[in-house]
């Protein structure tokens, strides 16, 4: 014994990293979520935690059950492809039971500049205005009907 | 848009990386480059340096303990941060580096700190009263055997722990430089020689610093400079800031030489935006000056007073010259798009969480700590007899 009585010391300082590593890896046990690694680098129960969240979005199929007349103009236009809930937000609630909330008519002045301002880094054929000099601060509806915003297919003007 | 030049991406308006990203690998440095400099003493038997053999790893470690902060700060969420070490991913540099910096703090730099004063602690948890005596009881760890060949068996683990700390010293400061220069997308950053910039530019930092506070802290106790231990330090200062100046010089001249298809870009910014931080405040003053101080120091003879004042002022632009490289590299290589086309800029906040009055604070915290640590663990040499730790 006396060979590691001058060397004592050094244990009881790595005696202080083992216990501390010992810590770590028992907090660790407690503090990792158990379905952690199961798909990847993440808690795998996040994806039915994800997926237990209530629907938002009631895709267009469902708007267009009701809004026919909207569909029948919008499917001609350039909108054609654009999805309902791009532009008037999500509807699930609405969808469910239209009589619970009656969705809040966009403010086209500010709705229609976040596609169709103008920017460097849009395609040259994407239609682009620079909007104080195009409306003067105008509603976009004034001229434009936003289902079908080509002024010859019928705007309101 | 205000601030913003010619075409910039969206993304690219602000610079998410702040002051406080350039004070990470600017503290990170000065740990990296103070204990280079113990290592000195302690590998190479380089005698001279031995005054401030204790001040550096005490530097280094003070340092050392603030250098997590900035990111802390940067990112929000602290108590999030444990999550690195507790789901480690092995594929991120970022989060493999958590593991060093605590295999730097623990296994190097405290445990060579406990073993070098050992002696110490166990005589002043006999001198010491109360609080004080609590405190170096629970330092000794219970042990209180300091015989000769327990002292000699803890110098040998010492030389063990500083081989072992080189590298380690070198891994801590590469990483920031890795982690910069791996980030292919950005050419102001992408080169594999800024690790290497990084680590030579933390020993310069990290000596600078430490000759700095041994000159500031000893005039403040009214004692003697050492100035064997002074030139020698200036001396190495000299030799490393040539290396770290023809390092930076190299990669200059070869992204001027290469010209690839961003160098138009990065000439203009560094003579329009970073004009001032780059060409004045690094290069000039920080490294031109500092150079040519310490050259007459190493090729005329002079006078005592003399060499200590240009060591201080060479010392002083250093430590200012080498944050500029960070600042430089780090805000740099945000201000430009990645379209080449265009600039953007960083104006530095004053009272938000990355804002002037936090680095400022960030910067004066480790010299806090030094203080506390100096008061706890004295590192000097030259007044043991009288604070009664004599060797016996």
């Amino acid at each position: 014994m006396s060979a590691f009585k001058d060397v004592g010391h050094l244990f009881r300082f790595a005696g202080i990293f083992v216990a501390l590593f010992v810590i770590f890896l028992i907090v660790r046990v407690y503090v990792v979520p158990k379905s952690f690694g199961e798909y990847g680098h993440y808690r795998g129960n996040a994806i039915t935690d994800i997926a237990a969240n209530p629907i938002k979005y009631a895709g267009h199929e469902a708007c267009e059950t009701c809004h026919v007349d909207v569909q029948d103009v919008k499917k001609n236009g350039k909108h054609a492809h654009v999805n309902c809930e791009a532009c008037h937000g999500p509807l699930a609630r609405h969808a469910d039971d239209p009589s619970s909330m009656t969705p809040v008519k966009p403010d086209t002045a500010t709705l229609c500049v976040r596609c169709h301002a103008a920017s460097a880094a849009r395609p040259k054929t994407f239609p682009q205005v620079n909007a104080e000099e195009h409306s003067t601060g105008l509603p976009c509806q004034t001229c434009h009907q936003p289902h079908n915003p080509a002024i010859a297919a019928g705007g309101t003007k | 848009m205000s601030g913003v030049e010619g075409y910039i991406y969206p993304n690219e308006v602000t610079l998410y990386w702040s002051v406080l990203i350039v004070l990470y690998p600017y503290i990170t440095g000065l740990v990296a480059g103070a204990f280079i400099l113990a290592s000195l003493e302690r590998v190479f038997n380089v005698s001279a340096v031995k005054p401030t053999y204790r001040l550096a790893l005490l530097t280094a470690l003070s340092f050392l303990i603030v250098a997590p902060l900035p990111l802390q700060f940067h990112l929000g969420h602290p108590e999030r941060s444990p999550e690195m070490y507790f789901t480690p991913h092995s594929t991120s540099a970022m989060a493999m580096f958590g593991y060093v910096y605590l295999w730097y703090l623990m296994a190097v730099l405290t445990f060579e700190i406990w073993l070098d004063y050992r002696h110490d602690i166990v005589k002043m948890a006999q001198s010491s009263k109360g609080l004080l005596r609590l405190v170096y009881k629970v330092m000794t760890l219970g042990s209180s055997n300091i015989s000769p060949r327990a002292l000699h068996v803890d110098e040998r683990v010492s030389w063990v722990v500083t081989l072992v700390g080189i590298p380690s010293a070198f891994l801590l400061h590469g990483y920031v430089g890795f982690i910069f220069g791996s980030i292919k997308a950005n050419p102001w950053w992408s080169s594999p020689l800024m690790p290497v910039v990084f680590i030579f530019s933390a020993m310069v930092s990290g000596i600078a610093c430490v000759m700095v506070l041994y000159m500031a802290v000893t005039r403040l106790r009214g004692k003697t400079i050492d100035m064997r231990c002074v030139d020698t330090i200036a001396m190495y200062l000299f030799y490393t800031f040539i290396i770290d100046f023809s390092l930076e010089m190299l990669d200059l001249i070869h992204r001027i030489y290469e010209a690839d298809e961003s160098f138009r870009t990065l000439d203009f910014m560094v003579h329009t935006k970073l004009f001032f931080s780059q060409i004045v405040v690094q290069i000039i003053f920080g490294t031109i000056v500092p150079l040519i101080l310490l050259a007459i120091t190493q090729v005329i003879k002079l006078p005592e007073l003399a060499r200590k004042r240009m060591y201080a002022v060479a010392g002083a632009l250093t430590l200012v010259g080498i944050f500029a490289m960070r600042w430089n590299v780090v805000i740099g290589g945000q201000l430009f798009s990645k379209s080449f086309l265009g600039y953007t800029s960083y104006k530095i906040a004053l009272v938000t969480k990355e804002g002037l009055l936090v680095s400022i604070g960030l910067t004066l915290l480790p010299l806090v700590i030094l203080w506390v640590l100096v008061k706890l663990l004295p590192p000097w040499t030259d007044d043991k007899a009288a604070a009664g730790v004599a060797a016996d």
